[in-house]
Order: structure tokens, then C-alpha cells, then sequence
């Protein structure tokens, strides 16, 4: 291999920021993710959606390998995922992750959930990683529950905490496993306006949810996901007044006729 | 009726229980998370060491293991723990054989307060980068010691009304005491309830304060 053909290729991947290829999962006799091939670019916003069971919520799982795989590659900005150890912890710090039922360390104050991440793995001086993580929650609208604890919180409150933990990290690319699913119709908006505001500043997001209208207005890319493999890959615009496959029209006449 | 007490030691030999009972308390608190440790860690062997010490020695009489540490480790082993003279090395071969017991139900109270911390605790927490030590010392055991407070009285409990068996290599506790009150005078009757009572001191005050501490420090979700 002679250096120019490897300069080029750091050229075309230096806006590939997530690459999975023909990556596979079985839960036992399950074929979970069926050679999914998807590829998220620097800036991107990508929400994938599917009925229940069609995998997506495991394959956001899998991009920072908390789910294994058992074939293919994942490569997260030109490497590909380590196992478990070291190398795995730093590279996980670098991916922030949403949970559906936020996960919000329960013997930690909401503040103090905000600063370990930057103390323990960052290894940041305390005091400036207060700053930081009240910046963050005033920043996500919490800025007064600080000194609460996560239970003392309504869930789209908590939720917004850990948004802010997550970007605690300064992450390169952000995993939303359906942030909303757990919350009340009136506590769903909230979040969904701060991650919409991330969208705008530019931060690349994977976000599975079943809230189609912020896949309209904020997603670049619209990834239809059914029986473990991605079905269809359009933008909002196209996907939704066009879906091509029978599987999304399928879907989307059971969503959006009520 | 209570005249002979007087010619006894009586608070001396629950002191020395108490010394029993705080020593192998520690230790076994010590030994019985790092046991807990194994048995959730991802290090199959680690796995297996745990789950086989805690099945041989939670199934061996403690009064078997105590003779073992005395007479095995001591006499056919040569082991002393620095001890030099008789009874100092009887005391510390039996807070050995009490922690090498105890620890095995330690790490059960504190394994089945690790599964009451969501898997979602730990997920989060690997998901910022945290390594498996980090994740375990700074997220799950806390909340699983919380949880586990109730257990682990029960197990302190037990392991103070245990000390007694220490008296079977001659370590004079409690118990060692009553013996020897029993031969030398005719008032069965009054000295078990003095031992008695002198166990529910100790053992009483543990259970209510520990069960206000554990109320106190429960984790709400």
C-alpha cells in the first residue's frame, strides 16, 4: 500500500463519523440485525423508526457495544470498536448515550450525576466540572433541580438531566434508545425541543424514537427498520409523502391515519 | 442470688466477644464483597472461585471450620498469625475461621443487593466510560450496600451469636464463661439468663439501629 492510497482513504472517511457493515446479531434463535449496513456522517441527524421487535432499538445498542455482535464491523470515527476493557471505556466516552428510562444514578444528586463522567473519566478538576455540568443543566432547562435527586424529578426532567450528562462528555456522536417512550404526552415536548436544539447546533445524533414529527423537522435521514434489517433509507420529506416499500407504507398508513 | 457473678468476669469475656464479633465483622465485610465481586465479574475464573467458596464453606458446620483453623492450620500447619503465646493465637485463629464462615453469607446479602440495582444503573454508567472497577465501586455497590443493609444485620446478628463457637478452642468469650460458671456453681437457670440477656444487649440495639440506618439511606427510585 503506498501513502497516497491511505491519505485518500482518511479523506473519505473523515466524514463517515459511525460505519456499520453486514454486522449481524442473533438472540438465541432470533436474527436480530440481518446485515445491516448503515453508515452516519459527521453533522448528521439520523432517526430510525420500525415497528416493535424490528431491531432498532438494538442496533443503537450496539454502536457503543453494549451489545456485541456476532458478525461484521462497526468502525466509530475510522476505528473499529474495541472489546471490552480500556479501550472500550475511552471510546464509550466518546459517544454519549440516551436512555429510554434515563438511568439516572440513583444515589447521586442530579448534579453530581453531571459531574462524574468529567471527574472519573475525564479526570477534570472538580470545580470545573461544577461549572460545566450547571452551565449544562441550565443549558437543558434544570439549572434549579441540581442539588435533587433523580427521583425527586418529574421523567422529562430527568430525561433532560441525562441529555446533559451525556453531553458532559463532550461526545462525538449522541445515541437516543427512544428517549420519549417512558415519558407523559405532556413531558414529551420538553425533550424533544432540547434535542432538537442539538440537532440545530450541529451535533450528530442516532436517534430511535416513534415521534414522527421530530423525524420531520429534525432528522436529515430517515432509516425504516422492520424484521432486523433496514427496509428503506430516505429523507423525512421523501420517506414520509413517499415511502417506497410496502413495508413502510404498510407502517406509516397504521401511524398516521389516527 | 446474683453473689457469684462477682467472682467472675462477666464483662470482660462479652468484651472479648465483642472484639470477636467487631474483628471478624470487618474482615468478612472486606473478604465477603471482594467474594461478591467474583461472582458478578466478567472473569470466568474469578466467577468460579467465588460461587465454589461460597457453596463449600456456607455448606461446612462453623464449629468444623473453627476447629480446622486451630488445630489444622496451627498445630499440623505450623500457622500462628504471629501469635506467641496460647490464648492470643486461639483468638486470632478464630476471627480467622469466623471471617472465612461469615464472609461466604456476607456475599450473599450483598450479591442479592446488587440485583436490586437496575441493569439500566450499570449500563449508564458503562456508557460514559466508566471501567468495570468504576462502574462497580462507584455506582452498583453503593446502591447494592444500601439495599443490602437488612441482610447484612441479619448476618451480624448471627455472626455475634456465633462468637460462640470460638469458645470450642478456648477463647475465653461469653459463652467459654458460661461453661465454666455451670460446673463451678448450682445456678443453671440464672447464669443462661445472664449470658442471654448479655447476647440480646448486643444483638438488640444492632438490629433497631442498623434497621433505622438501612430505612434512612434506601435508595428511592
Amino acid at each position: 500500500m503506498t501513502n497516497v492510497s491511505v491519505a485518500k482513504e482518511d479523506v473519505v472517511t473523515s466524514d463517515e463519523l459511525v460505519v456499520l457493515r453486514s454486522v449481524n446479531k442473533h438472540f438465541g434463535a432470533l436474527h436480530v440485525l440481518q446485515d445491516i449496513d448503515l453508515t452516519i456522517d459527521r453533522g448528521e441527524v439520523v432517526v430510525v423508526i420500525g415497528p416493535s421487535g424490528s431491531g432498532k432499538s438494538t442496533l443503537c445498542r450496539t454502536i457503543n457495544r453494549l451489545e456485541t455482535i456476532d458478525s461484521g464491523t462497526i468502525t466509530i470515527d475510522g476505528k473499529p470498536l474495541p472489546h471490552e476493557g480500556r479501550e472500550l471505556a475511552r471510546l464509550r466516552a466518546d459517544v454519549g448515550m440516551v436512555f429510554q428510562s434515563f438511568n439516572l444514578f440513583a444515589h447521586k444528586t442530579v448534579l453530581e450525576n453531571v459531574m462524574l463522567g468529567q471527574v472519573k473519566v475525564r479526570k477534570a478538576d472538580k470545580k470545573q466540572a461544577e461549572e460545566k455540568a450547571r452551565a449544562l443543566l441550565d443549558r437543558v432547562g434544570v439549572g434549579t433541580q441540581a442539588d435533587k435527586y433523580p427521583a425527586q424529578l418529574s421523567g422529562g426532567q430527568q430525561q433532560r438531566v441525562a441529555i446533559a450528562r451525556a453531553l458532559a462528555m463532550d461526545p462525538k456522536v449522541m445515541l437516543f434508545d427512544e428517549p420519549t417512550s417512558a415519558l407523559d404526552p405532556e413531558m414529551i415536548n420538553e425533550v424533544l425541543e432540547v434535542m432538537q436544539q442539538l440537532a440545530r447546533e450541529g451535533m450528530t445524533m442516532i436517534v430511535v424514537t416513534h415521534e414522527m414529527g421530530f423525524a420531520r423537522s429534525a432528522a436529515n435521514r430517515v432509516v425504516f427498520m422492520a424484521d432486523g434489517r433496514i427496509v428503506e433509507q430516505a429523507t423525512p420529506d421523501q420517506f414520509f409523502s413517499n415511502p417506497r416499500s410496502d413495508r413502510a407504507k404498510d407502517f406509516l398508513s397504521k401511524i398516521l391515519h389516527h | 442470688m446474683f453473689d457469684f457473678l462477682g467472682r467472675y468476669d462477666v464483662l470482660g469475656a462479652f468484651w472479648t466477644t465483642v472484639q470477636l464479633t467487631l474483628l471478624s465483622a470487618v474482615g468478612s465485610l472486606v473478604w465477603g464483597t471482594l467474594l461478591a465481586g467474583m461472582r458478578v465479574g466478567p472473569v470466568p475464573l474469578m466467577r468460579g472461585f467465588g460461587t465454589a467458596y461460597v457453596n463449600i464453606v456456607r455448606n461446612i458446620p462453623l464449629t468444623v471450620i473453627i476447629l480446622f483453623s486451630s488445630l489444622g492450620l496451627s498445630q499440623t500447619l505450623g500457622i500462628t498469625l504471629g501469635a506467641h503465646d496460647f490464648k492470643v493465637q486461639g483468638f486470632r485463629l478464630a476471627v480467622l475461621g469466623l471471617i472465612l464462615y461469615t464472609s461466604a453469607f456476607v456475599c450473599e446479602a450483598i450479591r442479592s443487593g446488587i440485583n436490586t440495582v437496575p441493569v439500566g444503573q450499570a449500563e449508564a454508567a458503562r456508557a460514559i466510560g466508566l471501567s468495570f472497577t468504576q462502574v462497580l465501586g462507584l455506582i452498583v455497590l453503593p446502591q447494592a450496600f444500601r439495599a443490602a443493609i437488612g441482610p447484612l444485620t441479619n448476618v451480624l446478628i448471627a455472626l455475634t451469636k456465633n462468637t460462640t463457637v470460638a469458645a470450642a478452642i478456648g477463647v475465653a468469650e461469653a459463652a467459654f464463661l458460661m461453661k465454666e460458671m455451670i460446673e463451678n456453681e448450682a445456678q443453671l437457670l440464672v447464669i443462661s439468663a445472664v449470658i442471654a440477656f448479655g447476647f440480646v444487649c448486643l444483638t438488640l440495639p444492632t438490629g433497631l439501629i442498623l434497621g433505622w440506618v438501612g430505612k434512612k439511606m434506601a435508595v428511592k427510585r
